[in-house]
């Protein structure tokens, strides 16, 4: 089994998270991040003085899947979240060694 | 001895409460402009001042700066603890109201004053030293200058004109808000990390709650139900609209935004603005002052950037900038038909009442710098006026008053009583 974490522009969550469901994929964890990559920050205008910010507000996205679905998974997360300008996010992969369904019980690929 | 007003009374009675609604109504519009670790500090500087200056106007405010006038700076003795006001006292310049009427719309005048400070200095200054500066303050500064403009002090005979406040109440206090945030000196991080407002909402309702409370500021200062203060109340109805108007176009030409602070931001700055002039101009009038107010306060909020000054919320871009625009523009703009004489110089009476304008604002900028500062320099030397760093980073709400303004998650690390604790509690006032 794999994690993927995805991170990418907020108002992309939407059709990332259709784009996995239509594949099949039954759960995620969502959370707010900030952060920067290449994009790095901009400046703007407030109150009088002038700012960098540094942080950008991302969604950052997780999912558990099978060994055999992670390409595909990828592909899906990758189009949704696409919009061609800097700053769309990163995806990556981390083995995930055990997985366990808290209510069930059930241990590895059922639990996904 | 005139014939008592029941018109004016009642008028000059709503008035006051109205304008002790602007206080709280200060405390939701600079509470919602700092951070949320700071919000109940910034609520409690205001009610502080709710609690302490009434107190302090029976005993000796009001006697200080009314009881008459000793060479023209300070008030009397003669009604400490309002000695000597009774139920069939007058106004003590003959008009058909209470003496306690009187006493009460000036107290809340005081309370909102003294407030105002506390935006230059928030998010880090001991609530301690803000205990201490409220009394010495209003005690050693605005007294004397109510005594000054209202109180038939040197101000008033120089012939300058402030109707509800300009320069005892807005000027008086942004210097002060100056002096302070330079003794305070800048908070943490500030200004390269943004400390941007955690609640707008709130900021806009206080700014609704001013605009409202404001009509009996202006309007009430009239002290009396009749034409005076119907024209003092349109004006500030109009130069306040216009502010809003003239900030926001200030806003989308730098911002390229309209922002909700600004349009917040710019109805103040218009009220502090025709607060002095509300009933020396006419409307028209009223809405040059409120539009170039709100623009030049808008333009001036940047200046603490470029002089290094943590003003934190512009009590001087808008306090003092603006009861500076109202009370000079009152050279400018006064009509002979509001005034009844003194006439400004677009309307021909030439630089006369400007000059006398000018050394009002002047005097009153100075004095009031100079003794908050050396207070403030006291302060700290002693009790200290400044919350230690660790306090300051991890929220003046916690280590100030053990509490926070918002509990949004149920694992937060707020104080929490013991579970044991309650239950036995309950029980034991059951028995009782």
């Amino acid at each position: 089994m794999k994690l993927v974490t995805a991170v990418i522009k907020p108002f992309k969550l939407d059709e990332v998270r259709k784009a996995l469901e239509a594949f099949g994929v039954n759960g995620m964890t969502v959370t707010e991040a900030s952060g920067y990559g290449r994009q790095k920050g901009h400046t703007e205008v407030y109150r009088g003085a002038e700012y960098t910010v540094d942080l950008v507000p991302k969604v950052r996205l997780e999912v558990l899947v099978d060994d055999l679905d992670v390409d595909q998974v990828l592909g899906v997360i990758a189009e949704a979240a696409r919009t061609g300008k800097i700053g769309d996010g990163k995806i990556w992969v981390t083995p995930a060694e055990a997985v366990i369904r808290v209510r069930t019980g059930e241990t590895g690929p059922d639990a996904l | 001895m005139p014939e008592l007003s029941a018109g004016d009374t009642a008028w000059v009675l709503t008035s006051a409460a109205l304008v002790l609604l602007m206080t709280p109504g200060l405390a939701f519009f600079y509470g919602g402009m700092v951070r949320a670790k700071a919000v109940l500090n910034m609520l409690m500087m205001s009610f502080l001042a709710l609690a302490i200056v009434p107190v302090l106007w029976v005993l000796w405010g009001y006697t200080l700066a009314f009881d008459g006038t000793n060479g023209g700076l300070i008030g009397g003795l003669g009604k400490f603890g309002l000695d000597g006001v009774g139920l069939d006292s007058m106004h003590p310049g003959g008009l058909p109201i209470p003496e306690f009427s009187f006493v009460a719309f000036q107290a809340v005048f005081a309370i909102i004053t003294v407030a105002l400070i506390s935006g230059a200095i928030a998010e880090r200054a001991s609530f301690r030293g803000w205990a201490l500066f409220v009394p010495l303050w209003l005690t050693l500064v605005y007294l004397p200058v109510a005594n000054w403009v209202w109180g038939g002090g040197w101000i008033f005979e120089l012939g300058a004109l402030d109707f509800a406040g300009g320069t005892v109440v807005h000027i008086n206090a942004g210097a002060a808000g100056l002096a302070l945030a330079l003794v305070l000196g800048k908070r943490i991080g500030w200004p390269q990390q943004p400390m941007r407002p955690h609640n707008l909402p709130f900021v806009l309702l206080g700014a609704g709650l001013l605009w409202f409370g404001w009509f009996g500021f202006n309007a009430g200062s009239a002290l009396g139900a009749n034409g005076l203060a119907s024209a003092a109340f349109v004006n500030t109805m109009v130069a306040t609209a216009a502010a809003v108007l003239g900030w926001l176009l200030v806003d989308v030409v730098k911002q390229k935004h309209s922002t909700t602070l600004g349009a917040a931001s710019g109805a103040i700055a218009g009220l502090v603005a025709i607060t002095p002039a509300c009933a020396y101009v006419s409307p028209i009038g009223a809405i040059i002052i409120g539009v170039v107010a709100g623009a030049v306060c808008a333009l001036c909020v940047g200046l603490k950037y470029r002089f290094g000054y943590d003003d934190s919320l512009d009590v001087v871009a808008v306090h003092l900038v603006g009861g500076v625009v109202g009370t000079l523009m009152i050279g400018l703009l006064a009509s002979a038909d509001f005034t009844g004489e003194a006439e400004g110089l677009f309307y021909g009476g030439g630089v006369d009442l400007l000059w006398r304008q000018a050394v009002a604002a002047a005097v009153v900028i100075v004095f009031s710098f100079v003794v908050a500062y050396v207070l403030g320099k006291i302060i700290d030397a002693t009790v200290g006026f400044r919350v230690s760093e660790e306090e300051e980073v991890d929220g003046i709400d916690l280590n100030s008053h053990l509490e926070t303004g918002y509990e949004l998650t149920s694992t937060s690390a707020g104080p929490t009583r013991s579970a044991a604790a309650a239950p036995a509690r309950a029980e034991s006032a059951q028995g009782a």
